[in-house]
């Protein structure tokens, strides 16, 4: 454990002097790298003392969202969790949020960890920490580039869900995700999360289309612990366990983001919250959570701009961003739309002909913006959506939209690294809460 | 006409057999086919579908989209074919339905029907696909080309130099591809890797046949390839000579050049 407590110290001091520097931003995963290079099993080490086990939560859509809110269900029963704030999902950046909570002799002082990992990065986490819960939440078409085919990212996970020790929360209308029950060891508990039959119409919205219909997976009936979703309007839901609501009903309860998949992320979270407190589960501690949570920086967060508001949504695939149009279409706004192709957003911007812009026509694209601001505008234009202009300058972008549609309501919907980019120019300009602890790491993760 | 398997693309089918725009009716019927939208287009293909029968009905001609799906006869008339890439889930469900229609996809490729097979169609078009495990599959020998399983993958934004100008779009594909004596590439590599990061081609044109690793996917921002295709079926549709309408391209002009401009810098 000495080589731990030197690894710790430092940790600590690389974080002291990158914060020094300034900025924050490239602070984020160096003093894991030093804490990792002193004690290569840092990792293991550090989380082997969390008592209540550790949970990772990975999938292609919703993981920072549904993270937070597991987070703060877990918290308003009283928990003490450890979790890695937004945007450092890689290993480094586990271990140097770790290194900001740590005391100096080490020890992370949580009952859990509720860790959000991106499925590439999962593995490796998985292969130095065996998480003993595992929260999968779907598997879309997101960075083909890096991880070259969906298959593959199931794979991914399913590799994943061995890893893990105890127990899983599996998504039942993802056919990729709800495979993965039949190769779990034996003695692995399952819960399930998913859409109530009466809004199961709603399935083509969200999951990828499964070539292999021969193989088709039938999930279990919902058992008392397993949470269905009901949604009742664009913010509020109901959560039933079991089928017939056997184990109870949560909600109403009124999110603070809004859309059907913010919905699923908390019908996710508290499924897994209630798989993991088992009898200590309370519907008014989960309500009160889900009621509070604000959603993380740049999906569907919504900014005071001069007295109106702006909603920033992020959008990296072809599930997310058409899910988000159907969120958004019932309440019209000034609209932009940021692609940028950097490693981060997913350098093919092909999958934007995978998705339907018809609801934009009627009102039309104030202004396409960054680095494909062009294709964008492009893509557009074959669905017959008027785009108004285009500026690929994202700063030069984000002025005019804000000036020309002044005392209207705003809309951008935005690729990562454009979002980094607009929330920061926001930020300075509305004085906004920072992004995070740690920025995300600029090698191009994202949350 | 529709099959449940049918995918969305956007006004396509079901819109199909709308008139041509006011003034243009005259032109004709250009009847389209996409080759297993289910199966096979995973990066965007279907957007190669979409651009071909906007620009066929801005030309003035009825564009007619028809979902080939495996099991089903392909449709008697056929003037255009496109097919885009797949996962190898995907690949494995449609080779023994391309299989079957193996002769008749051979007698129109004879008979000049323009296709563009892009990345796993493409590969599926050729001699043969060997695996990295060394197991030959064959191919229809449409494009006389072979392709090998590698364990690394090609990935990145493609520009190429083709008879249709400077053509832009991204690769993203684990096999490599090495053409046969005498067999034409669609292209001469001038930043990506294209068929097989060794000799500079990419893709492979035999009449009017092409295959090509490039998503994006291809055709709506390089607008002279689509309408070279377009042109090629309407002579077929119409028996006569292609006759197009000025289109404003400048949005495909500007995604275009500024792509060309960033890589080749």
């Amino acid at each position: 454990m000495l080589r731990t407590t030197i690894a710790t110290l430092a940790g600590k001091t690389a974080r002291h002097a990158a914060r020094l520097k300034g900025g924050g931003a490239g602070g984020s995963a160096l003093p894991g790298l030093v804490a990792e290079r002193v004690d290569p099993a840092f990792l293991a080490h550090t989380l082997a003392d969390v008592p209540g086990g550790i949970v990772v939560v990975s999938g292609t859509n919703g993981k920072t969202t549904t993270t937070k809110m597991l987070v703060a269900i877990l918290r308003a029963h009283g928990k003490r969790v450890f979790t890695n704030p937004t945007g450092s999902n890689f290993t480094r950046g586990v271990i140097s949020a770790m290194l900001a909570e740590m005391p100096l002799r080490g020890g992370l002082e949580a009952d859990i960890a509720v860790l959000e990992l991106d499925e590439a990065h999962a593995l490796h986490f998985g292969r130095a920490v065996a998480p003993t819960h595992a929260l999968l939440l779907n598997v879309a078409r997101d960075q083909l580039d890096r991880f070259a085919e969906i298959d593959h990212t199931a794979g991914l996970l399913t590799q994943l869900a061995a890893m893990t020790t105890d127990g899983v929360v599996l998504n039942r209308d993802d056919p990729f995700v709800n495979r993965i029950a039949a190769t779990l060891a034996p003695g692995v508990d399952t819960s399930w999360f998913g859409l109530d039959a009466s809004v199961a119409d709603r399935i083509g919205e969200l999951s990828e289309h499964d070539s292999r219909e021969q193989e088709d997976f039938a999930p279990p009936a919902a058992g008392e612990r397993d949470g269905l979703l009901t949604p009742i309007d664009e913010e509020s839901l109901r959560i039933t366990f079991g089928a017939a609501g056997e184990g109870g009903v949560l909600g109403p309860v009124t999110l603070r983001q809004r859309g059907l998949a913010a919905m699923i992320n908390a019908t996710a979270a508290a499924t897994t919250a209630r798989h993991l407190l088992g009898a200590g589960f309370r519907d008014d501690a989960t309500e009160r959570a889900l009621r509070t949570v604000a959603p993380p920086f740049g999906r569907g967060e919504v900014i005071d701009v001069d007295g109106r508001p702006l909603e920033l949504v992020l959008v990296k695939n072809p599930a997310g961003f058409t899910v988000a149009l159907g969120t958004y279409a019932s309440t019209p706004a000034a609209t932009m739309i940021a692609i940028n192709d950097d490693y981060a957003d997913g350098r093919d911007v092909s999958w934007l002909y995978d998705v339907s812009f018809e609801s934009l026509r009627t009102k039309g694209v104030a202004l396409t913006s960054g680095v494909r601001g062009w294709d964008m505008a492009l893509r557009l234009q074959y669905d017959d959506v008027p785009v108004a202009a285009v500026e690929t300058d994202l700063a030069k972008a984000l002025r005019s939209f804000l000036a020309d549609h002044a005392g209207q309501p705003k809309r951008i919907f935005t690729s990562y690294t454009a979002m980094l980019a607009l929330r920061r120019m926001l930020g300075e300009r509305y004085d906004l809460p920072e992004m995070g602890v740690d920025a995300p790491d600029p090698s191009g993760d994202p949350a | 006409m529709s099959d449940p398997r049918d995918v969305t693309i956007l006004g396509e089918p079901a819109a199909s057999d709308r008139v041509a725009d006011p003034g243009h009716e005259g032109k004709g019927e250009i009847h389209l086919v996409h080759m297993y939208p289910r199966e096979m287009s995973i990066y965007g293909d279907l957007g190669n579908t979409r651009c071909l029968a906007a620009r066929i009905r801005r030309h003035g001609y009825v564009p007619v989209v028809h979902q080939h799906h495996p099991g089903q006869p392909l449709p008697e008339t056929i003037h255009l074919m496109v097919g885009g890439g797949g996962q190898d889930s995907g690949q494995v469900t449609v080779e023994a339905d391309l299989e079957r229609r193996a002769d008749r996809l051979r007698a129109l490729a004879v008979a000049g029907v323009p296709m563009l097979m892009i990345c796993g169609m493409y590969q599926l078009f050729g001699q043969s696909f060997v695996t990295v495990e060394g197991t030959r599959v064959p191919g229809l020998g449409i494009l006389d080309v072979t392709t090998q399983g590698n364990a690394t993958r090609m990935i990145g934004p493609v520009v190429l130099s083709t008879d249709f100008g400077d053509v832009v779009g991204y690769e993203n594909h684990s096999g490599a591809t090495v053409l046969g004596q005498g067999q034409d590439p669609f292209g001469r590599v001038r930043h990506g890797q294209g068929n097989n990061d060794a000799d500079g081609t990419e893709g492979a044109v035999t009449g009017h046949v092409i295959g090509s690793y490039l998503h994006g996917p291809i055709l709506p921002a390089n607008p002279r390839l689509a309408d070279a295709l377009i042109g090629w079926a309407a002579e077929l549709a119409t028996g006569r000579a292609f006759a197009p309408e000025e289109l404003d391209d400048e949005v495909a002009r500007q995604a275009h050049a500024r792509q060309v401009a960033r890589l080749l810098r």
